[in-house]
């Protein structure tokens, strides 16, 4: 009661004194503009970087024009580029990824919260998130000097004669079983974006409340039409989101890629041969460009996969929307 | 609290200080930026010598392209380069170059049976595997070449540098010189399209690459084949003797070649007369400016490097690289002489 009277009476600007009040509301002020200011950076940042983009494949573009997407050479002695079999490999490798990627990791998730027992769910958790640690030039001299020459000894000659008779994925598989490749790389690619995913869809997964997967269990679900009808449903948002995260490193990986995909500028129907990426086509190669055309080029690959990255985001929002609407 | 905040405030302020006099103290040092491949040796150089004088050298190795734009754009004393500029380049950037070191680029192969050196190779031979036109190394041209080698009928596997390399310049370079069908469809260059194979990032990828695959053949530089013990070929050179690599085949590549009738030393070590000559052979080069802005520390690059080439052989020996013929440098200093100069028109280097 006593302090009920208290408040009763107390007001604000006999409490307060101006001179606090006024360096309250100046703090606000400077944090405001602080926040803002950092959110104008980075699209200032942005900004100049999609200009230093565009600005430095003017060279390129004035000599190639659109036929620079569609062209499959890439000679720097004669200088005529083109980017076909580097988008090609970036969307090819990307894919790949994504379908061993995906199935991983929501397996993974869907057991760390679905059906581990507690004392093992710290060991994995924690595994995951080291996986995401590593440095991505690890991951590519493991795949060169490990995962390479498994794929080539014991993998691939498997894979090549299992395929050799059927029509159409003989091609897809043809040899020789050089180890490294468009397929390794993918497949490094698959463990690098794991852990993205993995830990993502975990966190959304936690956050399906327990009543609606007990009433399903209730109804006599089993586990995967309750992870089928309630937890992917009520979760997609993340779900995709954390596909997207994994889809875009993915796509701008470069280190990892350049040791085991072969570096050939060429677009061959078997994945099992060599090729090369966007990004690592300009880590191989801008270091020792000589003359503006070159350099210029390699510069216009980089606006390409930022294009790309930015379709692929505009792709992941639209889908996000689509998924609303139908969920109301 | 306000004598604890002065503390703060004050050290800062010495911390600043600090900081902007550095660079002052570092005013001595030289800078200079490019090529990787002579960057082991310079650095060793550099450390012996900063023992010695107290003049510093920072190196950037970020590859020979790299180099030419930054000693173009005047943020390095000096850049180096692996690939010699033409004379009109240079005249147009009036820049000057000087070759400092000497190295040599070596076929490797992997195929069970062969020994190191065991196998010989000539120039044309060698470039139809890496046009992919030998598919096997039973090949007759192979077989040839090697009448009494045992060889198998492995599938050869070509493996070649994915990034911009001075060494596959000189490899690409010398493959022009000893086929036609080379030099019309593939060219030389620090990257060229290549015909047929895996590329690999660095010596390790290449190196890495070949030891892992049966039939593999490749091309690293001299330092690294030997500290890694990997199969090597030998080769035929321009006069028609076979020679192994090693030290003294690059140093009589080095000494044979025509230097004096060479403008601005615009000359690559490949395919160079003379029985003992190494075929793929090159030289590292420096470039800088004939009236540089900074004309003492060009000064100080001068004699850094008339100190390398005179106490520096040693350091080379070891790390598998080869210093300049004694002939070679009084040219060089010769050209220094003649080329460089100061903003009042005197020599820098006397």
């Amino acid at each position: 009661m006593n302090s009920n009277a208290q408040v009763a009476t107390y007001s604000p600007a006999a409490a307060i004194p101006p001179a606090a009040l006024r360096r309250h509301n100046l703090w606000d002020a400077v944090f405001r503009g602080a926040t803002r200011a950092a959110s104008v950076l980075v699209l200032l940042l942005l900004g100049a970087v999609i200009a230093a983009l565009i600005h430095g494949s003017v060279p390129s573009f004035k000599a190639f024009g659109f036929g620079f997407l569609t062209s499959e050479t890439w000679n720097p002695v004669t200088e005529k580029f083109g980017a076909l079999p580097a988008i090609y490999g970036t969307v090819v490798t990307s894919v790949l990824a994504m379908l061993i990627g995906i199935p991983v990791s929501l397996g993974i998730a869907i057991f760390i919260t679905e059906l581990c027992p507690r004392w093992l769910k710290r060991p994995i958790s924690t595994a995951i998130e080291l996986l995401a640690g590593v440095p991505s030039i690890i991951y590519g001299i493991w795949g060169l000097f490990v995962l390479a020459p498994f794929l080539q000894k014991h993998v691939q000659p498997l894979v090549i004669s299992l395929f050799a008779g059927v029509p159409g994925l003989s091609s897809l598989f043809a040899g020789p079983p050089y180890g490294i490749g468009t397929f390794t790389a993918g497949i490094i690619l698959s463990v690098m974006v794991l852990p993205y995913i993995t830990s993502v869809t975990r966190d959304v997964f936690e956050t399906v409340p327990a009543v609606l997967k007990e009433s399903a269990y209730g109804l006599g679900c089993t586990t995967w039409e309750v992870v089928r009808h309630v937890m992917l449903p009520y979760t997609r948002v993340g779900v995709i989101g954390g596909v997207m995260l994994g889809l875009g490193r993915a796509l701008g990986e470069t280190m990892a890629v350049t040791f085991v995909i072969g570096n050939a500028h060429k677009i061959a129907s078997s994945i099992l041969a060599p090729g090369t990426t966007i990004s690592a086509t300009i880590a191989n190669e801008f270091a020792e460009a000589e003359g503006d055309l070159y350099t210029s080029a390699l510069i216009e690959l980089g606006l390409i996969l930022f294009v790309i990255t930015f379709l692929v985001l505009a792709a992941a929002r639209l889908l996000l929307l689509r998924a609303e609407m139908k969920g109301r | 609290m306000s004598l604890m905040k002065k503390t703060i405030v004050r050290s800062l302020v010495l911390g600043a200080v600090a900081a902007l006099t550095v660079p002052a103290a570092l005013a001595a040092d030289i800078s200079g930026a490019g090529a990787t491949f002579p960057y082991p040796i310079y650095s060793k150089w550099a450390a012996t010598y900063k023992d010695k004088t107290g003049t510093g050298l920072n190196y950037q190795s970020i590859g020979s392209g790299g180099g030419i734009k930054q000693i173009k754009a005047k943020t390095v004393s000096f850049g180096a380069s692996d690939k010699p500029l033409e004379a009109k380049e240079l005249d147009d950037a009036g820049l000057t170059q000087f070759p400092a070191i000497v190295g040599g680029v070596v076929p490797v192969i992997n195929l069970s049976g062969i020994a190191p050196g065991e196998l010989t190779l000539d120039g044309a031979t060698l470039a139809d595997i890496f046009l992919g036109k030998i598919k096997s190394w039973n090949d007759p041209a192979i077989q040839k070449l090697n009448p009494k080698a045992k060889l198998p009928s492995t599938l050869v596997a070509v493996v070649h540098r994915s990034d911009g390399s001075g060494t596959s310049f000189l490899f690409t370079n010398y493959l022009s010189q000893n086929s036609a069908e080379w030099k019309d469809k593939v060219g030389a260059a620090t990257a060229v399209e290549w015909p047929a194979g895996i590329g690999a990032k660095g010596n390790e990828g290449v190196s890495g690459i070949a030891s892992q695959t049966d039939g593999a053949i490749g091309y690293v530089e001299y330092a690294y084949a030997k500290q890694n013990k990997m199969t090597y070929t030998k080769m035929i050179n321009h006069d028609g003797k076979t020679v192994e690599p090693k030290s003294e085949t690059f140093a009589a590549a080095a000494a044979n070649a025509d230097w004096v009738n060479a403008p601005a030393f615009y000359l690559i070590l490949t395919n160079q007369p003379g029985a003992e000559s190494w075929p793929i052979t090159g030289a590292s080069f420096i470039l800088v400016y004939k009236k540089p802005d900074d004309a003492a520390v060009v000064g100080e690059v001068l004699k850094f490097y008339d100190w390398a080439f005179k106490n520096g052989q040693k350091a080379a020996d070891e790390l598998d690289y080869v210093p300049l013929p004694a002939k070679v440098v009084e040219q060089v200093e010769a050209s220094w002489k003649a080329n460089i100069k100061d903003a009042a028109g005197a020599p820098l280097w006397k």
